[in-house]
């Protein structure tokens, strides 16, 4: 039998319906829940009641009330994101675009949901639609996801059969189409507006904003963008309610809800759980990941994805929702986070992330284009101890130049993040690689004056 | 001595060309099927020929050179042809940490190949991909559609013998 490359630990901790509304449902064998089996386990229930029991704009309060927030990375509330899509009723034609191109590295959460639990994102979609008025909808799937194509284009195929996609849906007069899409490369594609070009069939260059997607989105109409988990979340709030979400996270969360979170890296138990907001850092390292594998110490640790920054051991404590991992100074992002040890050199690491970086620049603005580009020759010449004296105050400045406000999307700002966060933490290591005879032949930087 | 100049014909099949037709009718426009008919045409000949921008522009009712642009765009639509599998190794920093660069010391050493490149027998093109979401099994890699984690630079050989 064929396992899914997303088969793992979250298939294997104690679930319940009330305590993991995202992953209750995933089979302890790692295959798919097909139709039969989801609505065994109450799949469709919630569309049922979003559909022929409550308005449209109830559903939109319900999702706004229960503070769900973007889990793509940005963590913008959902329910406002909705609001923004325009009252007028004459602009009746609207799209629903699930964003499913997950690139970042380091995560690996979509891909589970999709694989396993294909009717939990056509379920989301629907009730979504529902809220938003759209009538079509588009999964952008990353085109190396291949299991999750073939796994949701096989649910599609069963929703529409069961009438649960298409005309009058459960003869509540809605009618909603969904497409499976997918992609041909290219990180700079889970920027929604890029995401929006690339599905016209165009280059995937970000679009400037304003207009948002959701006055002007894909083919001129208008959009909503949202990550898979995110639309994952909507039937469950809709089924058991807001104080029942609100009530998930722990206490002090400053988020709502569960999260899927991981940690990778040399852990002794690498994977992805569903966990409740809240939870600090260190429970998950040491009480899910199981600490560092034997002969391994953690050295620094990213909480959600390369573009965000890298924290130190003492940062453990932080709890994981956007404002606890805020506190100490990065995002939250994805909230996989991944586990540096001691035998990494940060000027590698660095210098391997940054090539991802540079090479998925769309091309479209001049610092990151360029800007990129420069920190990998920058960081590969550090690397081989060949460094310049004046290279760290280059690496310094392309962090402000590419920084948030100065690009034209956020590709560059994310790259430059943990750069900098290395350099504040680790700055002896990128010392380390200055050539002794380049110090000495030329002790002052005049050519990086401004 | 004259010189035999080589144009390039490039010609749709009829099956290529029902399968783009059919892709338009998921898009409000036929311009976002371009994509899509890259892919059908790159599947059954491993890669997209000259001229085939012409054909599929002359369908979607675009310009060939927007087919171009999207065609040099995107990094799994192939402008020169590759070999007969394609071998995608994970670069993330998770892979890297997990070992990735000795998978690919250990496939130079074996095909010769470094990111690129194909064999001289064309069997095989090696690429750099991003994250394959596999992280808790890094280091990842894909050859054709199939994904492998916990490769380890020794396993390497084992797992190429699956695909002459």
């Amino acid at each position: 039998m064929k396992t899914l490359a997303s088969f793992g630990p979250a298939n294997r901790i104690a679930r319940t319906e009330e305590t993991h509304p995202l992953t209750w449902r995933l089979r302890s064998d790692g295959q798919p829940v097909w139709l039969e089996e989801y609505q065994q386990k109450n799949g469709y229930a919630a569309a049922r009641k979003a559909l022929l029991e409550m308005g449209q704009a109830d559903i939109v309060s319900t999702v706004k009330d229960s503070g769900l927030k973007g889990r793509g990375g940005a963590g913008f509330p959902t329910g406002v994101k909705w609001s923004l899509m325009p009252a007028d009723e004459s602009l009746n034609i609207r799209y629903l675009l699930c964003n499913a191109d997950e690139m970042e590295p380091n995560t690996w959460k979509d891909r589970m949901l999709m694989e396993q639990l294909p009717h939990l994102l056509i379920e989301g979609m629907l009730i979504s639609a529902r809220a938003l008025k759209a009538y079509r909808g588009y999964i952008f799937l990353r085109g190396e996801y291949v299991d999750a194509a073939r796994h949701l284009r096989h649910a599609v195929e069963e929703a529409k059969a069961a009438g649960l996609l298409g005309k009058n849906i459960l003869g509540s007069g809605f009618d909603f189409e969904l497409f499976v899409h997918t992609g041909a490369g290219r990180y700079i594609c889970g920027e929604e507006t890029a995401l929006i070009n690339s599905l016209e069939g165009r280059r995937a260059n970000p679009r400037a904003k304003p207009p948002f997607p959701a006055a002007v989105g894909v083919w001129g109409k208008p959009t909503c963008v949202n990550n898979v988990e995110t639309l994952c979340n909507v039937p469950a709030i809709v089924a058991h309610g807001v104080p029942w979400y609100t009530g998930l996270a722990r206490p002090d969360s400053g988020d709502h809800g569960t999260k899927l979170m991981g940690f990778s890296g040399k852990v002794k138990n690498p994977g992805i759980w569903e966990l409740p907001f809240g939870i600090t850092a260190r429970e998950l390292f040491e009480e899910y990941a199981g600490g560092m594998r034997d002969g391994f110490t953690l050295k620094c640790w990213q909480p959600g994805g390369a573009g965000t920054g890298f924290l130190l051991p003492e940062h453990l404590e932080a709890q994981m929702y956007s404002g606890g991992i805020g506190k100490v100074g990065t995002r939250m992002g994805t909230g996989l986070a991944l586990a540096v040890d001691h035998t990494v050199n940060m000027v590698s690491l660095l210098r391997n992330m940054e090539e991802f970086f540079a090479r998925e620049s769309c091309g479209w603005c001049t610092p990151c284009r360029d800007g990129l580009p420069w920190s990998v020759k920058t960081l590969r010449a550090l690397e081989r101890g060949q460094g310049r004296p004046e290279d760290l105050e280059v690496l310094l400045r392309l962090v402000d130049f590419l920084g948030p406000g100065k690009t034209f999307c956020a590709h560059a700002p994310g790259a430059v993040e943990p750069l900098g966060s290395a350099i504040k933490y680790f700055r002896d290591e990128f010392e380390a690689g200055i050539s002794q005879a380049a110090a000495a032949d030329r002790p002052t930087a005049e050519f990086v004056q401004a | 001595m004259t010189t035999l100049i080589k144009t390039d014909r490039f010609t749709l099949s009829d099956a290529e060309r029902a399968a783009i037709e059919q892709e338009m009718h998921h898009y409000e426009d036929p311009r976002a099927a371009s994509i899509e008919a890259l892919k059908i045409v790159q599947q059954q000949r491993g890669w997209v020929p000259d001229g085939a921008a012409d054909a599929i522009g002359e369908i979607l009712g675009i310009p060939a050179s927007d087919v171009e642009g999207v065609a040099t765009f995107y990094s799994q639509i192939f402008r020169q042809p590759v070999g007969r599998h394609i071998i995608r190794v994970c670069d993330s920093m998770t892979c890297y940490i997990g070992g990735h660069e000795s998978i690919l010391d250990s496939i130079q050493g074996q095909l010769g190949i470094g990111p690129g490149q194909t064999t001289a027998d064309n069997r095989f093109t090696l690429l750099p991909v991003c994250c394959l979401g596999n992280c808790d099994k890094a280091p990842a890699l894909m050859i054709d559609d199939d994904t492998f984690g916990d490769v380890s630079a020794d396993g390497v050989a084992a797992l190429l013998e699956a695909y002459p």
